[in-house]
């Protein structure tokens, strides 16, 4: 009775082993640890660029986990490493708390790659990671509204959450020109990511006889919002009008107003990062070496700012994010 | 002249309740005249539509507070029937903006009969949300805002399910008419739909016995019953209103955008409804109630905010403004000041007669 127990169970592990034997054969085992696709039209856009690169087809077996809090994020991190996957790539919630678990995937010998977001740990700890400077989204609008050569820069300041990276960075490059007296803040207030409240922003601003020419949100929402104020008190916006109007984030339905031309410019925040990591896999697991890291081993993705007189057709397909509309 | 005086004093008597609400705008309006005369001026333009159309930060507070109005019709309602307040009333409006667009979406083209439907189809649907609270609350006697809480956690997700993206546009010019202006009339359409509830529900009072049933049910639930009102009826019903103000509200915010984001539609907005409420002189408690009241309060609050906004008050600190003239006003219409006020106010009663007898003598 033993020995059949026995057999039967030496069977049972041999056949659970047998999928497990013919995965590891081709398939690079991943596990994907990312916000919530509920989170922005950027995350779902992010969430869906992993969810095609890393397929069958492309050589993966991968695995997803999707949570906003840090603690579950970290318990994931370690069942992918008890499960032995082969790279680990994480966007976490939290800058903190990561040292330990990055060290287990160290010592199992498993590849982490950051992406989107940044961890406060030792570089050692990772392969490399690949993230947006949103200081220079910042730049890249500000130098695009200077290149404008604009008479005079009036500028009404929509700015997202306080303290977010989109906000800081986003920030940064305007309030270095109000210093500098280039151009001159009439309303910097914060909506919070709120389109709404960025209408009520701007409506005050109206009522209160403020001089503007320039709007300047930190996302497509808000400076739909903003845009919805000026609609209904008769001001002109967009190319060759009265009101220049700034977004970021190239939602596809932002880039469509720009080809209309009743917005000027969008900044793009790119979500695109799959692509890259999967090149960087490839490399690693042909034995070579990761090349183009920074000091701090990133790898900063390419982000265009796109001007409602030049954008193309392709330009939307190719970079505008969520659902298209007509 | 007496009889004048007197009749006033029995308004007042009848109203102290508003007297609250009517000092905090009247202290708004003062400070904003002496601040920016030209703070309450209102012009016509013409928008980029070619039409005339009102404007002016009194046309902005009339026009941004409407759904802080409608739904601070209802949750009054609620925290007079229950005694409790609904905290899932943003979540609840975002998951019927959520289906207005999806119906929206779903046809070809949008014509008002597809509008009408999709309006239909989310009040329904926000009024069985609301029949869930309210049969947490009443069937199961749970306190409103443990019950409510469930669906101000997961109610945006929920949205974002219906959604099935992040932030779906839909433009037509029906929706921007109930969003802002209906082309020829200078009024925004927000405004008009106020007016529209308002209408109704005063209807509602007037020929119904609802008013007295749900104070009567929030007064004494046993009492109630015992003379026969249903109260578990009369709760659940409080809740189903609010789930279609919830509805018309949600529609509002969409239509003013042509754009729904599940997570920042009337965020945090559950916390004003409530306030307005509770500066409207209603007891949280339930019981009597005046949604009038209400109405007052959440207009005070939206003036206080657009007030905050032209001061241009650092984005970061407009919050806390807020809350430094909220606590005067609660704590102005606390019962404790009010008995002080009304001690004050026997005083004085006592010693006029003397006064107009000496004048008359």
């Amino acid at each position: 009775m033993k020995k059949v127990i026995a057999i039967a169970l030496v069977l049972m592990l041999c056949l659970s082993l047998m999928p497990m034997a013919f995965a590891a054969d081709d398939l690079i085992t991943v596990g994907v640890i990312n916000n919530p696709p509920s989170e922005s039209g950027y995350r779902e856009a992010n969430v869906n660029d992993f969810a095609a690169v890393f397929t069958k087809e492309n050589g993966y077996d991968a695995s997803f986990y999707y949570s906003i809090k840090n603690d579950e994020q970290l318990s994931a991190a370690r069942q992918f490493i008890t499960d032995g996957v082969d790279y680990l790539l994480i966007s976490a919630a939290e800058t903190t708390g990561w040292d330990a678990v990055l060290k287990d995937a160290q010592e199992a010998g498993i590849g982490v790659f950051l992406f989107d977001r940044m961890i406060d740990c030792d570089t050692d700890l990772f392969e490399a990671a690949v993230v947006s400077d949103m200081a220079k989204e910042g730049e890249t609008a500000v130098n695009w509204l200077l290149s404008l050569e604009l008479p005079e820069y009036n500028v009404i300041h929509i700015q997202g959450a306080m303290g977010s990276d989109a906000q800081l960075g986003r920030t940064g490059a305007l309030d270095e020109q109000f210093e500098a007296g280039t151009m001159k803040k009439v309303v910097q207030q914060t909506a919070t990511w709120d389109e709404a409240e960025a209408k009520k922003i701007v409506e005050s601003a109206i009522n209160s006889g403020e001089a503007f020419n320039v709007i300047y949100a930190e996302n497509d929402g808000m400076a739909k919002g903003a845009v919805a104020a000026l609609d209904e008190a008769g001001i002109t916006h967009g190319v060759d009008k009265d009101v220049v109007v700034m977004g970021f984030d190239c939602n596809k339905w932002a880039l469509r107003e720009l080809q209309k031309g009743n917005w000027n410019y969008d900044g793009q925040c790119s979500p695109f990062q799959a692509q890259v990591i999967s090149d960087m896999i490839q490399v690693l697991e042909e034995g070579g070496e990761i090349e183009g890291l920074n000091d701090a081993k990133q790898i900063i993705s390419v982000e265009k700012g796109f001007d409602a007189r030049e954008i193309t057709e392709e330009d939307i397909l190719t970079y505008g994010l969520g659902e298209d509309v007509a | 002249m007496k009889q004048n005086q007197k009749a006033s004093g029995q308004f007042w008597a009848n109203n102290s309740q508003l007297l609250i609400p009517l000092i905090a705008i009247l202290l708004l309006v003062i400070f904003n005249l002496f601040r920016d005369p030209s703070f309450f001026s209102v012009g016509i333009t013409t928008n980029n539509n070619g039409d005339p159309v009102l404007q002016g930060n009194l046309i902005a507070i009339l026009n941004g507070a409407s759904e802080l109005v409608i739904l601070s019709m209802g949750m009054t309602l609620v925290t007079a029937a229950s005694g409790g307040q609904d905290i899932s009333v943003g979540a609840l409006a975002a998951i019927a903006g959520s289906v207005f667009v999806k119906v929206l979406k779903s046809g070809g083209a949008i014509s008002p009969l597809t509008v009408i439907g999709g309006f239909v189809m989310c009040c329904l649907v926000a009024m069985l949300f609301g029949a869930f609270n309210g049969s947490l609350v009443s069937i199961f006697n749970i306190q409103p805002m443990i019950a409510t809480l469930i669906l101000f956690t997961c109610g945006r997700s929920i949205a974002y399910w219906i959604n099935g993206g992040a932030t779906p546009t839909v433009s037509s010019p029906i929706i921007s008419a109930i969003g802002s202006f209906i082309p020829g009339i200078p009024i925004p359409t927000p405004i008009l739909i106020v007016i529209l509830m308002a209408v109704l529900f005063a209807l509602l009072f007037r020929f119904t016995t609802l008013g007295l049933y749900i104070q009567t049910v929030g007064i004494n639930q046993g009492a109630a019953r015992l003379n026969g009102i249903n109260s578990v009826g009369i709760k659940l019903l409080s809740f189903v209103l609010l789930g279609a103000c919830c509805a018309v509200a949600g529609v509002i915010s969409v239509s003013r955008l042509s754009l729904i984001n599940h997570e920042t539609l009337l965020i945090n907005i559950e916390m004003d409804a409530i306030l307005a409420v509770a500066i409207g002189g209603n007891s949280l408690g339930g019981g009597k109630f005046r949604m009038l009241g209400s109405v007052i309060g959440a207009y005070a609050i939206q003036a206080l905010t657009i007030t905050l906004y032209a001061m241009k008050v650092p984005s970061t600190d407009v919050k806390a403004y807020k809350a430094v003239v909220i606590i005067i006003l609660v704590v102005i219409g606390s019962p404790v000041v009010k008995e002080a006020f009304d001690r004050f106010r026997k005083n004085l009663r006592g010693s006029r007669p003397v006064h107009t007898g000496k004048e008359a003598s």
